[in-house]
């Protein structure tokens, strides 16, 4: 009798260690959860989409607004230099977001990329990002950072204007140096 | 303190509880629905509200009489004797099989609601809104002007701990900013909402908008106002110690003030360009 | 149970030991449940005084009694220490006393296990609330404790995670002991289907406190690393997503909810039938809505959501299928009904009670409803609706249950009846009350009042003003139960072991009080 209560004793301890187990699993399927429901990859660090040029989509504009924000009131100046291009599906675009170290330290900075709406996410492809890694500034540093990238022409058609918005954070570890 | 609470006159509780139960929305002070708002979306949801909460009266009504039924008249004290009964594979069918129907009636208009809602095309005009600890920032997308929007000084005043101020005086305690966001009526306005700090959320009830402000991720939506005026809410998600105190305004012009009111804004700032298609 | 004990022999294991180590010791199902009764009963009135530090504040317009920190400190506070310090301990004492009872089995399946899940809950709760005392105070994120506000508390944050680990290691070691018990342990001839409703919510709810407290645990230790040790799970920096902590908490936050009221629909189902004097309506289709219940709350948890910018096609179905559980919860509400049909009702106060349950739990229900449609929801969340919503649903709701089942069970436990008299006055104001306190509450969250916010525009301030009044009248009231509880348990009429003329189980062939040990010998069931 004492030995049957063990084992289901046993088996439900295990089952809640493999609950615990699934809380953490549930980081990743949240990544899978966001590309099935189609708003993308929303954990994770940007890395280059590797994009054929295709056959520009003649017939279609979508707009592509660029939005700046800073975190934390982060010591910062950050903005795109355009606020809005009108782009052709399948065709690469160059244009740049303009950042300033506005203290005496050297600081360092990581931009994290936000697509609106969230549908649009996984059709906007970045070949070259100044988000793609760490930036690094020297005191009272300005320079233009730029980015490529392509609207996938399997955008879907209800999408007329798509927002990429980076957020600039300022790395602690590094700052504190 | 007790000083300040305000005494009210028994005619004007009952006047105003009968205004309200005859659906006149006009006194705020006991007002007890939703506001039926300036926008389609908010009228819509408005219906759909009144449509589940009627839906919901009606199942009360009946569910609720016969559970009274049984109070009065299966009382032991009147004698009656108990059945033995103890299910009726009938009955059970039955009262699974019309609360499907019913939900199934209220998911329909519910989900096209969702749809047009999400519909985001065709808009003309961007507006970002930022949640900061503790105050929105607007700014005008491509067109230049941004500013902040924090509590209206005599509020921040009033609302200190014991301040001793009565809040009864003022027009629209805890509902004012300095600088509200102003905006053209008749124009389907898209906004972008992040934060820079927590998670905020921006509401205005008339507008029957509500949508969180997260740190490093933008969200979306719109709406388009059909009456010009103030429209007033608050932040809705926990935010900190002073999520109470960051009122969202927002001032509805016509289209040709709105127009000019955002020229005398930019003061002539050029907008350069530098972007090159390849 | 052996005639020939007699009180001052404590060698053996057939009395109880003496004084202060008999409680620290004990592993009689009997003396923990008694144990975890009276926390939850304590712990009651210490989340109840912090809801009168808000309802105070709350009163009127301005701020009069404690600044905004503390206010948020005290919602958050209120909210951890009644869902886990009081709630769920207290139908935690409920099983470890009716369970074996029920079942016919002679104590738990695992008795050492039963002495430590109880006696972590002292600890954890005491760390809990040692965290306002704290430098920068306790935490006041709201007890959904997301990020990155949450990590923004100062020094408690830790002691609260590790206090939220010690009652989810309570919580699950009760659970396993709960299932073990209820697989292992009934008497011959109590099949599955045979079993009292009470047994079958607790033997679900058991199941889903093991599935989903560990989520809960390994979403705050992420909360922990991010805080402490550099990693980013919900920091958009590092490439992680403050939501990523919305969807694990309302994981276990949802199924949560169930967690709390199932045991309750388990105490109505044997309170109704008894004071109807009829047997349960329904009893398997019961236990069928109820499992569908602990299904389907896995799969809804984002209508907490609906504002963070869900895809609609996740929306649509999120509201689809938080509408489902509409279905076998009206089941279980229409079970009831027809259980009084043509039943011969009398209205003691447990029945009382769950009465108002029924009414009451009812109108949270629809209110659920209305907050499931999303676009509706855009309206309603994060206002005083949803407060009221969930209130109706915990507190008429649960709490009620709860207290039905202590007027039932009470004469079966001390021996005595309760002064029905007092009950019956406690029933009053507590139902009048408790609406008094939440109805005006839909009214100022239609008309557009935010929800955890210490102050508010004045437009809100009569309905505020009225709700404050019902809580503390509420409050007070509560003091009533105390005082019947302790009369009961020191004197009073002799409750035969039928107690009631129409209740039915294995409980009621016992004499009362409940002799210490019970089913030495197991009862044949027919
Ligand atoms: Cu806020």
């Amino acid at each position: 009798m004492r030995d049957s209560h063990r084992l289901l004793a046993g088996k439900l301890v295990l089952f809640a260690a493999g609950m615990f187990g699934f809380g953490f699993l549930l980081v990743p399927l949240y990544d899978v959860f966001c590309q099935v429901t189609g708003i993308g990859s929303r954990t994770g660090l940007p890395t280059a989409a590797t994009v054929t040029a295709e056959n520009p989509v003649t017939d279609r504009i979508v707009t592509v607004e660029f939005v700046a924000n800073r975190n934390q009131q982060a010591p910062w100046e950050f903005r795109p230099a355009v606020s809005s291009l009108e782009v052709m599906p399948g065709k690469l675009y160059d244009t740049t977001y303009f950042a300033r170290n506005l203290t005496d330290r050297q600081l360092v900075g990581q931009a994290v990329p936000s697509v609106a709406p969230g549908q649009a996410n996984k059709y906007f492809k970045k070949t070259e990002c100044f988000c793609f890694e760490s930036q690094e500034f020297a005191p009272a540093e300005g320079r233009d950072m730029g980015l490529t990238f392509m609207v996938d022409p399997g955008l879907p058609e209800h999408i007329d204007r798509v927002t990429l918005s980076y957020t600039f954070f300022v790395n602690q570890q590094v700052a504190a140096n | 303190m007790s000083t300040n609470l305000r005494k009210h006159d028994f005619n004007t509780f009952l006047t105003a509880l009968v205004a309200s139960l005859l659906g006149n929305p006009a006194q705020a002070a006991w007002e007890v629905n939703m506001p039926v708002g300036v926008t389609d979306a908010s009228a819509k949801i408005f219906d759909l509200h009144m449509l589940i909460f009627w839906v919901c009266v009606v199942i009360a009504v009946i569910v609720f009489s016969a559970m009274i039924y049984c109070l009065v008249a299966f009382r032991k004290s009147k004698g009656a004797v108990p059945a033995t009964f103890s299910h009726s594979t009938t009955a059970e069918i039955v009262w699974t099989v019309i609360p499907v129907l019913i939900l199934v009636a209220m998911a329909v208009p519910a989900a096209q609601t969702l749809v047009e809602i999400d519909d985001t095309r065709d808009t003309e005009m961007t507006i970002k809104i930022t949640g900061y600890q503790w105050k929105w920032q607007y700014e005008y997308v491509g067109e230049d002007v941004s500013f902040y929007s924090n509590l209206a000084a005599s509020s921040n005043e009033t609302r200190q701990l014991r301040s001793g101020i009565d809040p009864f005086q003022e027009d629209n305690y805890l509902l004012d900013v300095d600088r509200p966001l102003v905006v053209p009526a008749d124009t389907k306005i898209r906004y972008l909402i992040t934060s820079n700090d927590v998670i905020h959320a921006w509401w205005v009830p008339d507008f029957a908008v509500k949508k969180d402000a997260i740190p490093g991720f933008i969200n979306e939506g719109w709406f388009r106002v059909n009456e010009p005026g103030v429209y007033r809410g608050q932040c809705a998600e926990l935010c900190g110690k002073d999520h109470g105190f960051m009122p969202v305004v927002v001032e509805v012009l016509p289209r040709e003030e709105f127009t000019a009111w955002l020229a005398g804004q930019q003061g002539g700032a050029a907008v350069a360009s530098a972007a090159t298609a390849r | 149970m052996s005639a020939t004990t007699t009180h001052d022999e404590h060698h053996d294991d057939h009395g109880p030991a003496k004084g202060i180590m008999r409680w620290i010791t004990t592993t009689n199902h009997k003396d923990i449940g008694t144990l975890y009764l009276v926390f939850a009963l304590a712990m009651l009135f210490v989340g109840g005084a912090m809801s009168l530090v808000i309802r105070a504040e709350l009163f009127q317009p301005g701020l009069q009694f404690v600044n905004p920190d503390f206010f948020n400190q005290m919602t958050t506070m209120h909210a951890l220490i009644m869902v886990f310090g009081m709630i769920m301990p207290a139908f935690v004492g409920f099983a470890n006393w009716m369970v074996p009872m029920m079942i016919g089995a002679p104590d738990m399946a695992l008795p050492r296990l039963n002495n430590w899940s109880f006696w972590i809950l002292p600890f954890a709760g005491t760390l809990l609330l040692s965290t306002l005392f704290m430098d920068g105070g306790g935490p006041a994120s709201g007890w959904t404790l997301y990020p990155p506000l949450v990590l923004q508390t100062g020094n408690a944050l830790p002691f609260a995670i590790f206090s939220v680990h010690l009652l989810g290691v309570s919580s699950i070691m009760g659970s396993i002991n709960i299932i073990v018990t209820i697989m292992n342990m009934r008497a011959p001839g109590m099949t599955l289907l045979k079993m009292p409703l009470f047994v079958w919510t607790w033997l679900i709810t058991a199941y889903l406190l093991i599935a989903v407290m560990p989520v809960l645990a390994g979403g705050v230790t992420m909360l922990l690393t991010d805080g402490f040790f550099g990693t980013s799970f919900f920091q958009a920096a590092g490439g992680g997503d403050p939501v990523l902590f919305q969807h694990i908490f309302w994981f276990f936050g949802h199924p949560e909810v169930y967690i709390i009221i199932l045991p309750a629909f388990g105490i109505i189902s044997q309170v109704i039938p008894t004071f109807s004097r009829k047997p349960l309506f329904g009893h398997d289709s019961m236990v069928y809505a109820t499992a569908s219940i602990a299904f389907l709350s896995f799969i809804v948890w984002a209508h907490h959501m609906f504002t963070v910018g869900m895809p609609l096609a996740g929306q649509l179905f999120f509201m689809l299928s938080t509408m489902l559980i509409a279905i076998p919860t009206g089941v279980k509400v229409f079970n009831w009904t027809a259980t009084m049909w043509r039943g011969s009702l009398s209205f003691e106060t447990p029945m009382l009670f769950a009465l108002a349950f029924l009414f009451l739990f009812t109108i949270g229900g629809f209110s659920g409803l209305m907050v499931a449609i999303a676009p509706a929801d855009f309206q309603y969340h994060d206002s005083y609706f949803v407060v009221a919503h969930f209130h109706y649903v915990l507190v008429p709701g649960a709490l009620f249950g709860a207290i039905a089942g202590a007027y039932y069970w009470l004469p079966k436990w001390t021996g005595h009846m309760y002064n029905e008299t007092l009950g019956k006055v406690h029933f009053w104001l507590s139902a009048i009350f408790v609406n008094l306190t939440f109805f005006p509450q839909h009214f100022v969250g239609l008309a557009g009042m935010p929800r955890r916010i210490p102050d508010y525009a004045t437009q809100f301030a009569d309905f505020n003003a009225i709700s404050s009044v019902g809580a503390f009248g509420f409050g007070f009231s509560q003091l009533l139960l105390v005082y019947v509880v302790i009369q009961c348990v020191r004197g009073g009429e002799k409750a035969s072991a039928q107690v009631w003329d129409g209740a039915e189980g294995l409980e009621w062939t016992v004499p009362s009080p409940a002799p210490y040990h019970t089913f030495e010998e197991p009862p044949l069931v027919r």
